[in-house]
């Protein structure tokens, strides 16, 4: 705790002096509220309405986000073995998979609409295809890059085809793997906003737009800043999950 | 005799010449061969081929009568392939985990680390250690699959003259105690003399000489500088 303050006490100094300025600037008119609320009235708003804040719409907001998550994390790694032990999936899928992220999903969106209406599984479909992707691409890179003589040593032993994925290709991939699971956490509550966006009735995402129609900027910001703090926790929380499995790694 | 290639004739895919061409090699049991030769005269590969991750193009390749098949040598490549994720403890039992037929307790394994001068490090990673050490990690890795024919790849081509002579000193301890049969690549050519029963000299133009080392056994280090050895390595020195 002590070395994450001293880490980061540039960034926290800078922060408070923006959101100083921020305040001044709103006090003394020289910006409209409307355009950027001072610090106090957007904390201010969290303070009164973090009721339906936290039990209606963060709860909605993190139940698309857990559901669509662990949808990609599963369907993810899932495609990414298929393509590593088979040539044929691989050279069917893996075009679609680069493909798919080619696709700008606000386009897609009303489809989801269309197929799943208003209920939590447009949200839920919208995370999953924007997470799905580092998921997979990084798993399957890492399965891949197993090094060809780790392999000739296993081998040389007498291992077999399952003992060498178990021993090898698996702790090997880890370090990939990790790096698009934070990613893919970034990426899905992003999806969850988006899909609240497009059609909601609760959510983060959809308080914020209602509060943006209602011109009540300290709303739209109470939102983001809810938004903020969650995304950060739930990155530290795979990060900390990765050092514990990758121990071997920081040891030095 | 223990093991036995037979014409053995192998090019890599996509090469117009073998690197391997019609060699014939027996090791006896208990013996103590090293293959010594210029850099890319295929030292590796023939290791490689006895392992059975490579398959000779024509000829055979028997051990004890029968054809290997991957698992029956204990093979130290060149690289030291250390797992980076395992502690050295389960680096070295990574050879009892493949095949359940070993039976090496954990005991055990601590006991070997401890007379490789690594007691303290059972809980290390290998990023930890230096390259030395390392080698020594990966040669008791080969030596715990328990196999009867060890094939060792410059297994002290890291280390410093001082460690070296411990090593050969200790691996010939081993080799005499547990009735090990070796094939030991080196470019070290005092090392193959002190150490080898036969060396196997490997030419450019892919025949091989073969040199019986004239000096008694057990081999003392005082050795090292006597008269048979330096005449033999000056003279293998003009062959190679
Ligand atoms: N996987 C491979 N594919 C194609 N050619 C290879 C491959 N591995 C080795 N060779 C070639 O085969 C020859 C013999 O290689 P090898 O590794 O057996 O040599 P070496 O005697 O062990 O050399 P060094 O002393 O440098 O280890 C070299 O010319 C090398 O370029
Ligand atoms: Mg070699």
């Amino acid at each position: 705790m002590k070395n994450l303050l001293k880490q980061y006490s540039l960034f926290i100094v800078f922060v408070v002096l923006i959101m100083v300025l921020v305040e001044y600037l709103v006090r003394s008119k020289i910006v409209p509220a409307f355009i950027i609320p001072a610090p106090t009235s957007v904390a201010n708003h969290i303070v009164e309405q973090w009721r339906p804040l936290i039990f209606e719409h963060l709860k909605a907001t993190m139940s698309e986000f857990s559901i669509g998550f662990i949808i990609a994390v599963t369907a993810g790694v899932g495609l990414a073995v298929s393509m590593y032990f088979s040539k044929t999936i691989e050279k069917m899928l893996y075009p679609a998979v680069l493909i798919s992220q080619m696709i700008p999903i606000i386009a897609l969106s009303p489809i989801f609409v269309l197929w799943f209406g208003y209920s939590i599984w447009s949200k839920v479909a919208v995370t999953v295809l924007m997470s799905f992707f580092p998921i997979v691409v990084a798993t399957y890179d890492g399965l891949k890059s197993c090094d060809k003589d780790y392999i000739e040593l296993l081998r040389s032993m007498g291992a077999n085809k399952r003992q060498i994925f178990m021993k090898l290709n698996i702790p090997m991939a880890l370090p990939s793997f990790f790096s698009g699971l934070k990613i893919a956490i970034v990426y899905s509550l992003v999806g969850a906003t988006i899909g609240e966006w497009l059609g909601a009735s609760e959510g983060l995402g959809y308080y914020s737009r209602r509060m943006s129609g209602d011109l009540n900027a300290s709303g739209v910001f109470a939102s983001i800043v809810i938004l903020t703090v969650v995304g950060i926790i739930l990155f530290a929380l795979a990060s900390l999950l990765e050092k514990r499995t990758l121990r071997w790694k920081n040891r030095l | 005799m223990t093991l036995l290639l037979k014409n053995v004739t192998y090019t890599f895919p996509k090469k117009e010449y073998p690197v391997i061409d019609k060699l014939y090699l027996t090791v006896q049991q208990g013996e103590f061969v090293s293959l010594i030769g210029k850099s890319g005269t295929g030292k590796s590969t023939i290791l490689k081929l006895i392992t059975g991750l490579l398959t000779a193009d024509e000829g055979e390749i028997s051990l004890y009568k029968k054809p290997v098949t991957l698992g029956d040598v204990g093979y130290m490549p060149q690289k030291d392939l250390l797992f980076p994720w395992r502690t050295i403890l389960d680096n070295i039992m990574i050879g009892a985990e493949i095949q359940k037929e070993i039976k090496l307790s954990k005991e055990d394994a601590r006991s070997w680390l401890k007379k490789v001068g690594l007691k303290d490090y059972e809980q290390a990673y290998p990023n930890q250690l230096s390259g030395g050490m390392r080698q020594r990690v990966a040669f008791l890795r080969t030596l715990l699959t328990e196999k009867d024919v060890l094939l060792l790849d410059e297994p002290f081509g890291a280390l410093d003259s001082i460690t070296k002579k411990e090593m050969q000193a200790w691996l010939l301890s081993i080799w005499q105690e547990l009735d090990k049969t070796i094939i030991f690549i080196t470019h070290d050519l005092e090392e193959a003399c002190y150490l080898s029963d036969r060396i196997i000299l490997l030419k450019d133009d892919r025949t091989i000489e073969e040199t019986t080392v004239p000096l008694p056994r057990p081999r003392y280090q005082e050795m090292l500088h006597s008269q048979i050895l330096l005449e033999l390595r000056k003279e293998l020195e003009k062959k190679i």
